[in-house]
């Protein structure tokens, strides 16, 4: 119906308002206009390609047909889900188009005329290459992401697992897929093409069964470039200057996540990669007999403090999240700004189950997000600052990990809330957290634990203020 | 000799790994999970190759092997769209109704 030329200027238009959609992302104002691009970026896309195709026939009534059984799906989902899964919805999404890809690569392998590659058994070379990448890394992407997501739902334990021989098995598959498309481009054969994705499935697993549950922000981030990958990577094959833009774009928009969330914990990448840590077994068992001192308090005690307070910092955690205390902690925070109290928030990079999911945590709260700051904005208040009070965290404020080079935590970037005049610690117990490290801050003069129920602790700590 | 059309694309490519470079590094990162989940809604534009390969076909079979897959595809991309782009929404319009009550 158009032109591939026409066609190719308006799959860079989308491609161009994909990058706008990111950019738009630089701040909470421009966020919502970005997204906007973003759609418009998509409809220009799908448009575009059924006026290329130009096939009006009754297949296109079943294409609209599955488009919206997809869309109303997808639509259900996002109303639906709350807003601690979003981890376990984002590692589900990946692995969907993780399997779009791989499905696009099969079919183009079944039908290359239909793209304009060749015919059956006489492929071009560079389009088989092209094609082979793009569903083994969406293959991995695939099982990878739902490995990711049977950890983060809970429904496989989060402890890494381990055996022997591992590495080398992984490294040997993936020699395995290379000499598999080596052998697909020479004889065309359609068995190395349903092998070549049958171990990326494979390896797929394999990669992603060592990692343990606390490195979960990091496989996230991971699968997101991942997913950007392939989907560039089908790009090329399909000559399609929006999906080589798009690939390219979430490709490294995940590496950065990934770095950042490493350089959050302290961990080189391949260290996370190799996997084996942070799993619910690692806990040193003999760091629990020496029994320390520990003061503890109760709500009237820890109101006491923060009515006195002139300034508070509150440093969530996951925890808080689970215990959905964040709208008792809300309130808890209203009370105090009512007196005259400066509050603000201090969040991790780790905090949460993926990069940046406390903050939209306690956005769902209507926590201003000017109150909230990240780790660098912040840790030079908090010697300044009256009351820290802690709900939900743990390992992200242990000092351990800037006194005890011994730590498995040792040199992760901590809140420094020791340096407050007081600390208020809501936990349930003295259990250490994620990294299996016993938090020192536990022990010291000036903290104060509140042994409860994150949320019910806070929502006492109100009635008492 | 002519530059094969792969090396511009390839250039496309690498320019756009620049450009995401440093579009991300400006992001916020109080915005990074919808960073995450709107990057995963425009990856799904792989729906463009799924649409192509569901309308391929010689028009009395449009239920032959690589248009199923396509078909499929389509649906999970589908659900990715759509999903992706509401939820990066439902999120973004919670850090809107803010600058409440500051005194």
């Amino acid at each position: 119906m158009i032109s591939p030329n026409l066609s190719a200027i308006f799959y860079l238009i989308s491609g161009i308002l994909f990058i706008l959609a990111l950019r738009g992302l630089s701040s909470p104002e421009t966020s919502r206009q970005g997204n906007f691009f973003g759609i418009l970026g998509m409809i220009i896309a799908i448009m575009v390609t059924f006026l290329t195709v130009g096939n009006f026939s009754t297949a296109m009534n079943y294409v609209l047909l599955f488009l919206v059984i997809g869309g109303a799906i997808g639509a259900f989902i996002a109303f639906k889900i709350p807003m601690t899964a979003m981890p376990e919805l984002v590692a589900g999404f990946h692995s969907l188009v993780g399997l779009a890809a791989v499905f696009v690569a099969i079919s183009a392998f079944l039908n290359p005329q239909a793209f304009n590659l060749g015919s059956s058994g006489n492929i071009k070379l560079a389009s088989l290459i092209e094609m082979s990448i793009g569903a083994a890394v969406g293959a991995i992407t695939f099982s990878g992401s739902i490995i990711a997501f049977l950890k983060l739902r809970g429904i496989m334990s989060g402890s890494p697992i381990i055996f022997i021989g591992q590495h080398l098995l992984n490294l040997l598959l993936g020699i395995f897929i290379i000499v598999l498309i080596y052998f697909l481009c020479k004889t065309q054969s359609e068995s190395f093409f349903w092998g070549m994705i049958v171990t990326s499935f494979l390896i797929g697993i394999l990669l992603i069964i060592p990692i343990g549950g606390a490195d979960m922000p990091v496989v996230i981030s991971m699968l997101n470039s991942y997913s950007g990958w392939a989907a560039a990577g089908i790009g090329f094959t399909l000559e399609n200057t929006a999906l080589i833009i798009t690939g390219a774009l979430v490709g490294s928009s995940g590496a950065i996540l990934s770095y950042i969330m490493c350089k959050g914990m302290n961990r080189s990448f391949f260290s996370v990669i190799l996997g084996g840590f942070g799993g619910d077994t690692t806990i040193s068992k003999e760091k629990q007999k020496d029994q320390k001192p520990v003061k503890s308090g109760n709500a009237e005690d820890a109101a006491f403090l923060l009515k006195n307070a002139s300034s508070v910092i509150i440093v969530p955690g996951y925890g808080m999240a689970v215990a959905q205390a964040q709208h008792a902690l809300r309130e808890m925070v209203d009370t105090l700004k009512k007196n005259d109290i400066k509050v603000s928030y201090a969040v991790h990079p780790v905090a949460g189950r993926m990069p940046g999911h406390m903050n939209v945590l306690l956005a769902e709260a209507n926590v201003p997000y000017d109150e909230v700051f990240e780790l660098d904005d912040i840790n030079n208040d908090f010697a300044n600052t009256d009351v820290a009070f802690v709900i939900g965290a743990n390992d992200v404020t242990n000092p351990v990990a800037k006194t005890d080079p011994q730590s498995p935590i040792y040199g992760m970037p901590v809140l420094d809330v020791e340096k407050c005049k007081s600390v208020l610690f809501v936990k349930r117990s003295l259990s250490p957290g994620y990294a299996g490290v016993d938090n020192e801050l536990f022990y010291r003069e000036n903290t104060m634990m509140l042994f409860a129920d994150a949320k019910k602790m806070t929502e006492d700590i109100v009635k008492n203020i | 000799m002519e530059i094969d059309p792969f090396i511009f694309r390839f250039s496309i490519f690498i320019l756009s790994i620049f450009v995401g470079y440093y579009v991300v590094w400006s992001v916020t990162p109080s915005l990074h999970t919808p960073l995450m989940s709107v990057t995963n809604a425009i990856s799904s534009v792989i729906i463009v190759g799924a649409i192509i390969a569901a309308l391929a076909s010689s028009s009395n079979d449009i239920f032959g092997t690589s248009n199923i897959f396509g078909f499929l595809a389509i649906v999970l991309a589908a659900v990715n769209i759509f999903g992706g782009f509401l939820v990066t929404q439902r999120m973004l319009q919670m850090y809107k109704k803010k600058k409440k009550d500051k005194k």
